[in-house]
């Protein structure tokens, strides 16, 4: 970027966008590890067919896109926060049946769910593609999503980007206090720190798994969904994020949702930033060794839940 | 001549009774097929195949290889289907030689080894005349051994970044310097582009159209600068640190080669951050119909794309392949530029055929340089002696409602040169 001169207040505008991209990349990746962070942290069950699920969102806001042009036109500025809660029924409901018919079998052969949710996913994808097709769709955005929010000459602030924040904040927020404050939290906490114990007490872990598998597919069809506004539709889409999915979880520690939330966040300026003054590429290498590196001092990821096993 | 879309071939099996009207209809192709038994009997099947091709009396059997299923089947579906269409309509008019056209179906699923494995089942078991295949490079190159070997025949379609030339491909699409010089220069001279900012997913095409287009940039077209050259890895979704150094070095010109669901969330980013077609002018090589259902025309309006082919081109012959395209594949369906340079591979097949007058592999190779095809949807194209076409480049701007509008056309064929020197 050599010869170009700046003012100062361009600089402060790049600075300002630029913290908030890095805000943004982390209620992004928070999103989308916070699904995972209940199946794979709370259950222990490595869903490789995270993604999937994400896409089960998105095909859904770009169906109702679709319906409600049809049917209502004019109902297309409101459609967006009707077709989120969609997303999470459908997601849910697909979880159920997933963890009935699959999980619930393999609890005590975590390694085979990781091969099961595999073909899942693989399962999935190709559903997607011969009913829906496979070329890449994009869900009619209503109008307010759009665009930028620009309170100065120079300072374009994502308006999509707002969105995706607010919505993570919201997310974590009940998922949070459905964890800590309400019954179905205390069950699952009480199934993972001690399963026989829990059951004795007359627990059912059973019925506690599969509602928390749902609940955790459904937290990924919020994200899918959200995603519909920033990223791509298609029925490899989920496969985008399957990664950095499991690189947030794995590195905030597996049984914590706090975890999660700092590892989203370590990881997401340091990306930010390293993009800023690397290629996008080196950025990403970067990153992952950062993370490879602090996880070989600490194997069991920044934050550790305090149970004795 | 004009016959509605409906009375195409495709529709009408029963096609005696309409072979009058047909051949009407198709009557601006090169060469109309004689009734199929007289000419099956001038070229007797003895020979027209002396190297053991799966071609009888009736039938010629040629096969397909592309990806039906995985990640590239979003891609690759359009030119299936295009392929599938000069088939049919060949057939319709008689076939090749006499004969009917048998296709031979193989998925190679996205999966570069499966390609390589199921194109010497196709050239080794089946004996096919010729395959139409393959999307990536990855794909390619994975079969190249195999069709060298085996000396089978491949007609490539994608657009891709040259360097390679080999007497067992025909490609089809445009090599890189085709689509990439042609565009540079007319948003030099139309858009005074002198500040470029070249960003590409980080793999072998954007990367070898990128060192094209710097070159063309910096050295041998003298247009400006270059004032960012970013690479993102394939699938990346986040664009906001790119978009802000592109805000910071003030480009003329951001000129982008991102490929897949990274495409899609390139441009969503761009938009929300302020950065649309009113304000910047972006040129790009990997944005064509397909790309722009997921993109969404509100994403990438005001943007302009470089390709040979544009589904809104207005000759009589585009006009003939979107309506018979559509009636095979429904009104919805899109046409992009490879789906286009699918569709040629079949005729150029059968005009190299008919030329030389035999299936045989070498004799097909040996015809093809010279042959034209002026029934072409993009108007006219020539085999270039290395292979490659000789074809027009374009530039079109993207409108809101996801369909493109051509402002510019070379006026001349531009010779396809997959090593160019000073490129290099």
């Amino acid at each position: 970027m050599k010869g170009i001169s700046m003012t100062f207040s361009d600089l402060l505008n790049i600075g300002l966008m630029q913290g908030f991209a890095g805000l943004s990349l982390f209620s992004v990746l928070l999103l989308m590890g916070l699904g995972l962070a209940v199946i794979f942290g709370q259950m222990g069950v490595i869903n490789m067919a995270h993604g999937e699920f994400m896409t089960i969102g998105a095909y859904t806001v770009y169906m109702a896109s679709v319906l409600t042009e049809k049917i209502a036109p004019d109902f297309l500025v409101y459609y967006f926060p009707l077709a989120i809660l969609l997303a999470f029924c459908l997601a849910f409901v697909a979880g159920w049946v997933a963890e009935w018919a699959l999980i619930r079998h393999l609890y005590k052969r975590p390694l085979d769910t990781l091969l099961a949710t595999w073909g899942l996913s693989l399962g999935m994808q190709q559903f997607f593609r011969t009913a829906i097709g496979p070329k890449e769709v994009s869900p009619t955005l209503p109008d307010w999503l759009m665009g930028s929010w620009a309170p100065m000459e120079g300072l374009d602030i994502p308006i999509n980007g707002m969105f995706v924040m607010a919505l993570t904040a919201l997310v974590t927020a009940l998922l949070l206090l459905a964890l800590y404050k309400a019954r179905w939290g205390l069950r699952v906490r009480a199934t993972v720190s001690n399963r026989v114990m829990a059951n004795a007490i007359g627990i059912n872990t059973k019925k506690t798994d599969r509602l928390t598998f749902a609940i955790g597919c459904g937290i990924a069809g919020v994200a899918g969904a959200a995603f519909t506004t920033i990223g791509s539709t298609g029925p490899t889409s989920g496969s985008l994020y399957i990664v950095d999915s499991f690189l947030v979880v794995t590195f905030g520690g597996a049984a914590s949702l706090l975890g999660t939330v700092a590892s989203a966040f370590g990881i997401a300026q340091t990306q930010s930033i390293a993009e800023f003054f690397l290629s996008g590429s080196n950025a990403k290498v970067l990153t992952l060794m950062l993370v490879i590196t602090i996880l070989m001092i600490r194997p069991q990821g920044l934050f550790a839940a305090k149970v004795r096993r | 001549m004009s016959h509605e879309p409906n009375d195409s071939p495709i529709d009408h099996p029963e096609m005696d009774a309409n072979r009058r009207r047909l051949l009407q209809g198709l009557g601006a192709l090169p060469l109309v097929g004689l009734p199929g038994v007289a000419l099956a009997q001038k070229f007797p099947t003895a020979k027209v195949n002396t190297t053991g091709l799966a071609v009888t009396d009736t039938e010629v059997i040629v096969g397909q290889l592309h990806s039906a299923t995985g990640t590239m089947a979003i891609s690759e579906t359009g030119s299936i289907q295009a392929e599938q269409l000069a088939i049919d309509q060949i057939n319709a008019m008689g076939g090749i030689l006499g004969r009917k056209i048998k296709v031979i179906k193989e998925d190679g699923a996205s999966d570069w080894p499966t390609f390589a494995e199921k194109s010497k089942k196709l050239l080794v078991n089946d004996k096919v005349a010729t395959v139409f295949g393959c999307w990536t490079s990855a794909s390619r190159k994975a079969v190249l051994p195999i069709f060298e070997k085996e000396n089978g025949l491949l007609y490539y379609p994608t657009f891709y970044e040259g360097l390679e030339q080999s007497k067992n491909v025909i490609y089809t699409g445009q090599e890189a310097t085709q689509q990439i010089i042609y565009g540079l220069d007319w948003g030099a001279k139309e858009k005074k582009a002198k500040k470029f900012f070249l960003v590409g997913s980080d793999y072998i095409w954007p990367r070898t159209s990128m060192k094209i287009a710097r070159k063309h940039i910096e050295s041998v077209g003298k247009l400006g600068s270059v004032v960012g050259e970013e690479y993102y890895p394939l699938g990346n979704t986040n664009f906001n640190s790119l978009i802000n150094k592109i805000k910071l070095a003030k480009p003329d010109c951001i000129f982008a080669a991102v490929v897949g669901g990274s495409n899609v969330a390139f441009y969503k980013q761009l938009k929300a951050a302020g950065i649309t077609g009113a304000k910047q002018f972006l040129l790009t090589l990997s944005v064509t119909e397909d790309e722009m259902l997921g993109v969404g025309g509100e994403n990438f309006a005001g943007f302009y794309s470089s390709m040979k082919y544009f589904q809104s081109l207005p000759n009589e012959n585009n006009k003939k392949f979107v309506a018979a395209f559509k009636a095979k594949y429904g009104p919805n369906s899109v046409i992009g530029d490879v789906t286009q340079a699918g569709y040629l591979g079949p005729w150029l097949w059968k005009a190299a055929v008919e030329k030389a007058g035999s299936f045989d592999v070498d004799k097909v190779v040996a015809a093809s340089p010279g042959i034209e095809l002026k029934t072409a949807p993009e108007g006219y194209v020539k085999v270039h002696a290395n292979h490659h076409l000789w074809s027009k480049s374009r530039i079109a701007q993207g409108m809101p409602d996801g369909t493109f509008k051509v402002v510019a056309e070379s006026p001349e064929l531009i010779e396809p040169n997959p090593f160019p020197k000073g490129y290099q």
